[in-house]
Order: C-alpha cells, then structure tokens, then sequence
C-alpha cells in the first residue's frame, strides 16, 4: 500500500496582536520560535510571558527549519488523508504539525524533517515538513 | 487535610437511551436527576449543591437550576470535558466536608448521535474567541481519534506495544457489554476483528474506537449523617486527585497521561495502592486510553501496559483486573462524547453489588474510578476517585 499525501484545503489560522509577527514571518518563509532571554528555554506556541519562568523577556528567533518527526498519525478517514504530527524543531520545542509531499507509508518516527510552507484559504500560510 | 470518607454516593443512575431523537438535552438531564435521586431515597428539595459541566445547556448551572426548580447552595460548573463529572465527585466532596452542602447532585447529559456529530473524525473549533492554542493546531486538521493515535504511535515505538495488545481492551470490554442490555455493541469482538476493522487514524482501527451515543447519567454525593439516614448500600469517597496535563511549553511527551499525578494523590488520600483495588473503571475513549492510563495509575510499570491488558486479563471472572463491566465506552455508551461519569456509575454498582452476575466482582469492597477529558494527545484534565464499601 502507498499512500501519496495530496494537496488539501487549509483553514486561514486567526492573527491575534500578539502573533502577528509569527504570521508575518510564515508569509515570508519564515518559522519564528519564541525565545526567553531570562530563562534561556524556547517554546511553543509563542507567548508574550515564558511559560516556564514567567519572565516577559521573551523574543522571536528564527528557526532553522530543521527537526525530527516525534510523533505522527495518518488521518485514513478524511476527504484527503493527511499526516497529523509533532516534529521537534532543532530549536528544541516540539509543534503540532502536518507531514506533507511524501508517501505516508514510508514516515517513521525519529526521521530527520525539514520546513515547507502550505497556503491557507485566504490566510497567512502554514508551517508544515517534509521528509529531509 | 485528608478527606478521606467525609462523603458518600449515594444515589446513581444511567439513562438507558442510546438515541435521544425524542428528547431535548435539559430533559435528559432531568430525567437521570429524577433517577440518581429516587436511587438514593431522596427529593429534589433535599439537593442543596449542584454540579455540571460544559455538555449542559444555557448557562450551565444557572440554566439547569432554573428548568430543574433546584434551590443549590452550592454549585460547581467546573468543565475538564469527560473527567468534569470525576472533578465534581471530588469537588462535591471538598464542598461537603467544608459544610458547604450536604446533598449534591451531579448531572451529565449529551444527544451526540441525534445531532448527527461526526464525534471523532472531523476537527472541531470550539467558536467564540479562539483558544491560545488553536491557530497553532486547528488549521492542521486535529481530530479526537488522530490526537489519541498520536499517542498510541509513540507508545509503541517506544515501548514496542502492538495492535493486538490494544485489541484485547475492546474484546474484554465487548465480553462484558454481551451482559449489558443497554449496551449499543452487544456482540463479543476478538483480536483478529479489532485489528480487521477498518484503519481510521494509524494506528487505531475502528474498534480501538469508543461508541457514539446519547444518554446521561447522575450522580448524588451526600454527607456521611445523610448516608447514614438512607437504606442504600453505602460506598465511601476516600480518595481523589485531578491534574491538567498539557504540551508543555513545547516539551512535549505523549507517553504518559494526567494519571500521573491524579491518581497518586487519590490513592494518597485513600491510604491504599493499586494492588489493592478490586476493580476500575477506566475512562475508554479508545484503546490506548485505558492502556496508558492504567500504567500511570500504577497498575503497570511505563510501558509494560500491553501485557497487563492482553490476553484477557481484564475480563471479570477470569483476568487479574477486571474493567469496565457495564461494557464502558468502547461498547456500551459514551453519553455527550464524555465518559468520565458512567466510570463512576459501573464503580458503585460493583460496590453495591449490583453490577450484572455475569461480570459483579467477587468481594468487591475497593473501587477506582478514573477520567481523561479533552485529548490525550494535547492538553486534558486527569481525575481520580477511590470508592470503599462500608
């Protein structure tokens, strides 16, 4: 059995003010990681205030759009079949996420992912990987 | 403080539809009111603390105390989706033995299957002003069953746990449901049909899958010189814990659940370990629910799970521990798509002795009750009681 991913409609994520950089950066290529500068510990989803110190010294770096597939499960039961996963980003957060332009059979956990970036219907695009 | 014992159940009861077409949701919820209190021996105007959570209509409490003609004291609209109703046994306990209230009342009702809901399979927004979370996840395509599957995925890269492993949870629950003439899936089930079913979220077949079904339940939580004033089997609250489990900040980790810490507290409170327990009933939204829930209860060692639940070890009368009797979620009913209260229902029924022959534990004197609400694989609340019979 193959099962080739295909291409999918994908809601517009909404902007709240205090992701809107995020946002901004996807619809230029761009995976931003939210950073402390207290606590030294990168998260996700990003937030103003760490959510392990606190602190509101937090700052957006750039990711390196490398990671590795944590975890994954192919949605059999859908219009289009699609690969919901968390990859760990080399920043070291793990996100939610799709696994995208790949045969679905072939992913295993622990493979080396890399970013590619879906449009959305009428929103900022999303962040999603592919095998590297 | 330990509030071991300072609260009883004392009146049960479980809607038996399955399909409420003919129903609306307040009615429901009346109707297993009217049940859990004629259970107890006891009148509305005896209920002076209630308890609901997000399935009620309206506004919650107010909505219900209103259509029900309730006069509470005390009232509790906590929601931690199929868990709340676990949180509210605990809660109704803290108010009870805080001289809050006396008799609480606890009411779960839900007509998914009427409204034609595609539970499990299509991701939901929650509406309203969006969730922190849900830029971040929802436009990814998060369903119930592939959030759970999720788990189940890195659970069996990292502890080599199988398929048929997670299959003998349904087939002991089926062997159960086949007693349960309410119950929507009657037939016994084997291995080899769970992993046949049909693959819906790799790697969870359709019948790693709970049920979707209407119906409610309720519960009455009464002070100890109440129980004592009632004729009904008394069976003691000695033990709760909850817990919010999330992602973390990103630290991630879908090996194990809020159990973690919910149930260490109960059994803290109660004084009593795992070993002690003689039956429970675990929350079964699907398979790997009731897998990593027992490991982190402390009935398994993390990761060895899959040879505590196989070869029918859950099955009443034959296996070391046996579950969910009434055939739980995964084959008798997951009322509202949340299942934590009918945990507690099969509990005093076994306590009582009143669970059906076939499936009724032997000496069965210490129960545990145990809830996951929301998603396993994301952020979820975690509730523990321990029940004794006195």
């Amino acid at each position: 059995m193959t099962a080739q991913a295909k291409e999918r409609k994908l809601p517009a994520p909404s902007v709240s003010p205090e992701t809107k950089e995020y946002w901004d950066a996807a619809a230029q290529g761009r995976l931003l990681v939210r950073k402390c500068t207290a606590c030294g510990e990168a998260h996700h989803y990003p937030r103003t205030i760490c959510p392990f110190c606190f602190s509101d010294k937090t700052e957006w770096i750039t990711a390196s759009g490398r990671g590795t597939l944590y975890s994954y499960s192919v949605m059999r039961r859908a219009p289009v079949p699609y690969a919901m996963a968390y990859v760990t980003l080399a920043e070291g957060p793990t996100m939610m996420t799709n696994i995208v332009d790949c045969d679905f059979d072939k992913l295993r956990i622990g493979q080396d992912v890399k970013l590619v970036f879906k449009p959305t219907e009428g929103g900022p695009p999303l962040p999603m990987f592919t095998p590297a | 403080m330990s509030l071991k014992g300072k609260a009883y159940i004392a009146g049960i009861y479980e809607h038996p539809t399955r399909l409420a077409t003919d129903k609306s949701l307040a009615m429901i919820h009346a109707e297993v009111a009217k049940g859990a209190l004629e259970d107890a021996g006891l009148t509305k105007d005896d209920v002076d603390g209630y308890f609901c959570a997000g399935d009620a209509p309206g506004l919650g409490p107010m909505s219900m105390v209103e259509y029900m003609g309730l006069k509470p004291k005390h009232f509790d609209s906590t929601d931690s989706g199929g868990s709340s109703y676990i949180v509210h046994v605990g809660h109704a306990l803290e108010a009870i033995a805080a001289g809050k209230c006396k008799v609480a009342l606890i009411t779960l009702a839900g007509r998914p299957r009427a409204e034609g809901m595609a539970t499990g399979t299509v991701p939901r927004s929650r509406g309203g002003t969006p969730a922190p979370d849900e830029p971040f996840e929802f436009p990814y395509g998060p369903t119930v069953v592939n959030m759970y599957a999720m788990c189940a995925m890195r659970h069996m890269h990292q502890y080599g746990t199988t398929s048929e492993q997670l299959a003998w949870i349904k087939v002991a629950a089926s062997h159960h449901a086949q007693h349960n003439p309410h119950a929507l899936l009657r037939d016994v089930v084997t291995v080899e049909d769970v992993v046949g079913s049909p693959m819906i979220a790799d790697p969870l077949h359709r019948l790693d899958c709970c049920v979707i079904t209407d119906g409610g339940g309720a519960i009455v939580v009464v002070a100890p010189e109440v129980a004592k004033s009632l004729k009904r089997p008394k069976v003691k609250v000695i033990g709760h814990g909850e817990w919010i489990k999330t992602q973390m900040g990103g630290k991630v980790d879908l090996t194990y659940s809020g159990a973690v810490r919910s149930g260490p507290a109960a059994f803290a409170e109660a004084g009593v370990k795992p070993s002690d327990i003689k039956y429970v009933s675990i929350y079964d939204s699907f398979t790997i629910t009731v897998l990593m829930q027992l490991e982190d209860l402390g009935f398994a060692e993390k990761g060895q799970g899959g040879k505590l639940v196989a070869d029918g070890n859950l099955i009443a009368g034959t296996g070391k521990l046996p579950f969910n009797t009434d055939g739980g979620g995964l084959c008798s009913n997951h009322p509202g798509n949340r299942g934590g209260l009918t945990k507690v229902l099969e509990a005093v029924r076994q306590l009582r002795g009143e669970a059906h022959p076939k499936v009724q534990v032997k000496n069965c004197d210490l129960a545990l009750a145990h809830g996951t609400g929301g998603s396993l694989g994301s952020r979820h609340g975690s509730s523990t009681v321990i029940l004794e019979r006195e």
